[in-house]
């Protein structure tokens, strides 16, 4: 049986490659895919939070579970936000690459 | 009409008049020149009907500025022996002097706003005269510089009339600025402000001698500046360029005499105040009578040795107020002197017509064939001022010199000395401008005035020779009796005859130039030059001082100090702006990561 801390060190390790990619890759596709790593890290460890934090009547805590789903929810819309502006984005110059994106500065 | 009401007539009569001519009537020279002559005719009516009636003894108060167990001013008159003479000597020389005005005037293009002047100085200085509190009096004192201020700048296109008008603004200002001081002092003192109170919570300062010595001082300042005594002196010459009936009515008979009827208002808390106040007032007055003269014995303007000696006569008048124990001295010699004086004026305008506005003496000459009469007049104010026997001078100038023997042997002989000055320099101006032969064209064909301005002429003839004569002067004034010293009397006959001897020594042969040349007196002492200076260097650096302050401190370093360093922080601040994602991503991400840092590891 896997303790708390084993669910919370994947789960921070999720986030640091999802981090990793989203500072070091140059692909916006992969710093999107990045993104959804680190939002599902905090995912894992909400779920291993309500698993090992028993209330008063020996339930789980179900409060963070309905907070995942909201994040799944709101995760879903973003990414069909995000996507759409990449798409927008490629339409206009020809590519997906973030070093090529400079023109925000004075 | 209830003859209570004529203070209030008499008061507020030239006020309505000055109103009505400038609002009515700004065009229409001769209008105003009738409504001001008809004003002043009134006021100088009712004040002798008021002198005539000693028993209408009114103290009628208006509620003014009332906090009440604080301050209480009201607007109030006061009708005592000594309003009353000045009343009777104030109205009657301005209504001569405005009758004159219409003559001395004629042609002029500012005559609406002349009048006018003339009936808010009327206002203002009857007001200080029936004034029954200090507050009241303070007002109408500004009141009076202001219309000074107007009727010295009359030719306001004139720069150094202009100047003129602006010196004698600021001047008095010095002077009135200690005014206000000491009454602030005395009213903190007694709880009041009024006169009479004042004189009867004294008892509460006399346990405080430095206190009173201090207040009273600073009260005197106030006659420092208005009566243009040394060392405040400096603007009365300057304020000759004025028209010369203003310079006869305010800066010779009346206006000029106010700081000298302000102490012998206080007269009671002057004497209750320790010697040393009386010793300062007695010095300045003798300082002021002596050096004055000496620097008229070196002008060359007509008007300009007359304006001296006003100033000489008036510190005779502040001597007078320090050493005699009546102030009826003091307003003795300053009823005399302001009909004699007057007079000396409207003389020296009628001069100055008939020469076409030539006020040099050295231009002038031989006038006494040509100008009759108006030499006639001149001859009895000079013998006046001179102090000559079965003159008005001479039994005011010798109470006082008198009364200084008592009192100081030095000033004594200081008075006597400015009394030998007084003949010298009178009879220069004499000698020069009516003996001899005439020294240029306008001279040679000078003429009688027209009657307008010689019956006034006439008429202070008559009251500069009489108005001395004890049987006159025992109506105006309760004289204390007693015995003047032989010495004085000699000392002063002496002064006369002396000064006539060496005027006659130098100018009788006409010289055309003076043969005497002191560039000291000329120079008034260089106290003008000094005033200048001072104003050049300590105000002038003054502004220097702060003008650098304001532009380097104030503006350099806070205004645009402000602005530069919030710009040079955003200069460099969007050095970070590198326009690539991943680095706004790394610092947002350090960021956390520090302030995560700072607040569960701190």
């Amino acid at each position: 049986m896997p303790t708390l801390g084993d669910y919370l060190l994947v789960s921070g390790l999720l986030f640091s490659i999802g981090l990793a990619g989203v500072l070091l890759r140059r692909n916006l596709l992969i710093i999107f895919m990045g993104l959804e790593l680190m939002l599902n890290a905090a995912n894992l460890s909400l779920v291993a939070f309500a698993r090992h934090g028993v209330t008063a009547f020996g339930l789980p805590d179900y409060n963070a579970q309905v907070l995942v789903f909201f994040i799944i929810t709101v995760a879903a819309a973003e990414v069909a936000v995000g996507l759409a502006i990449i798409v927008a984005l490629y339409r206009l110059r020809q590519t997906t690459h973030v070093e090529d994106l400079d023109r925000m500065k004075f | 009409m209830d003859p209570h009401l004529y203070p209030w007539i008499i008061l507020f009569a030239p006020l309505v008049a000055a109103g009505l001519i400038l609002l009515l009537l700004p065009r229409r020279n001769a209008a105003a020149g009738v409504v001001g002559i008809a004003t002043a005719a009134l006021t100088c009516l009712l004040s002798w009907k008021v002198f005539l009636q000693p028993e209408l003894a009114v103290t009628a108060q208006i509620p003014w500025l009332d906090i009440p167990g604080v301050f209480a001013v009201p607007i109030g008159v006061i009708l005592d022996d000594l309003s009353r003479v000045m009343l009777v000597v104030v109205t009657t020389i301005a209504t001569l002097v405005f009758v004159y005005s219409a003559g001395y005037m004629r042609g002029d293009e500012g005559i609406p706003r002349y009048y006018a002047a003339l009936c808010l100085f009327l206002f203002s200085m009857l007001g200080i005269v029936l004034a029954d509190n200090f507050v009241m009096m303070y007002i109408f004192w500004e009141l009076v510089g202001v219309s000074s201020y107007i009727l010295i700048g009359h030719y306001y296109r004139k720069d150094s009339a202009a100047d003129a008008g602006k010196q004698a603004f600021l001047v008095n200002r010095v002077g009135d600025f200690g005014f206000l001081l000491g009454i602030l002092m005395l009213w903190l003192a007694t709880g009041s402000v009024m006169f009479s109170g004042i004189e009867q919570n004294l008892s509460a300062v006399t346990l405080h001698p430095g206190y009173l010595i201090a207040a009273c001082l600073l009260v005197f300042c106030g006659t420092l500046g208005k009566s243009a005594q040394m060392p405040l002196h400096v603007w009365l010459p300057n304020s000759m360029e004025g028209p010369t009936p203003v310079s006869s009515l305010l800066h010779a008979a009346t206006m000029v005499a106010a700081g000298v009827y302000m102490l012998a208002r206080i007269f009671p808390v002057l004497l209750a105040a320790p010697e040393v106040v009386r010793d300062v007032i007695m010095w300045v007055g003798a300082i002021t009578c002596f050096a004055a003269g000496l620097m008229a014995t070196q002008q060359d303007d007509i008007k300009r040795i007359l304006a001296y000696s006003t100033i000489s006569q008036l510190g005779y008048m502040v001597v007078g107020i320090a050493v005699a124990p009546v102030n009826d001295v003091a307003m003795f010699h300053l009823f005399t002197h302001a009909f004699f004086k007057c007079l000396l004026f409207l003389c020296a305008g009628s001069v100055i017509i008939a020469v076409h506005h030539e006020q040099d003496i050295w231009k002038m000459g031989g006038l006494l064939p040509r100008m009759p009469l108006t030499a006639l007049c001149l001859v009895a104010g000079t013998l006046a001022l001179v102090g000559c026997p079965g003159f008005s001078g001479y039994y005011s100038k010798d109470l006082i010199v008198a009364y200084a023997h008592g009192a100081n042997t030095a000033v004594f002989w200081i008075t006597a000395g400015a009394a030998l000055l007084t003949s010298f320099y009178m009879f220069r101006l004499f000698f020069v401008v009516f003996w001899g032969r005439p020294r240029g064209s306008h001279a040679e064909h000078a003429k009688q005035s027209p009657a307008i301005m010689t019956i006034p002429l006439l008429l202070l003839a008559v009251a500069a020779v009489a108005a001395g004569y004890p049987a006159v002067s025992k109506h105006f004034f309760a004289l204390p009796h007693g015995e003047i010293p032989h010495i004085v009397h000699f000392a002063l006959l002496a002064a006369l005859l002396g000064g006539l001897a060496l005027a006659a020594l130098l100018y009788a042969r006409s010289p055309m130039t003076d043969p005497v040349r002191v560039p000291l007196f000329a120079n008034r002492f260089y106290i003008d030059n000094f005033y200048d200076w001072l104003v050049a260097r300590g105000q002038g650096g003054l502004a220097v001082l702060s003008s650098w302050f304001d532009r380097w401190i104030i503006d350099g370093l806070v205004v645009t100090g402000a602005a530069r360093t919030v710009w040079a922080t955003g200069y460099v601040l969007r050095f970070l702006q590198l326009g690539n994602l991943q680095a706004y991503a790394f610092f947002f991400g350090a960021g956390v990561l520090a302030l995560l840092y700072f607040l569960v590891f701190r």
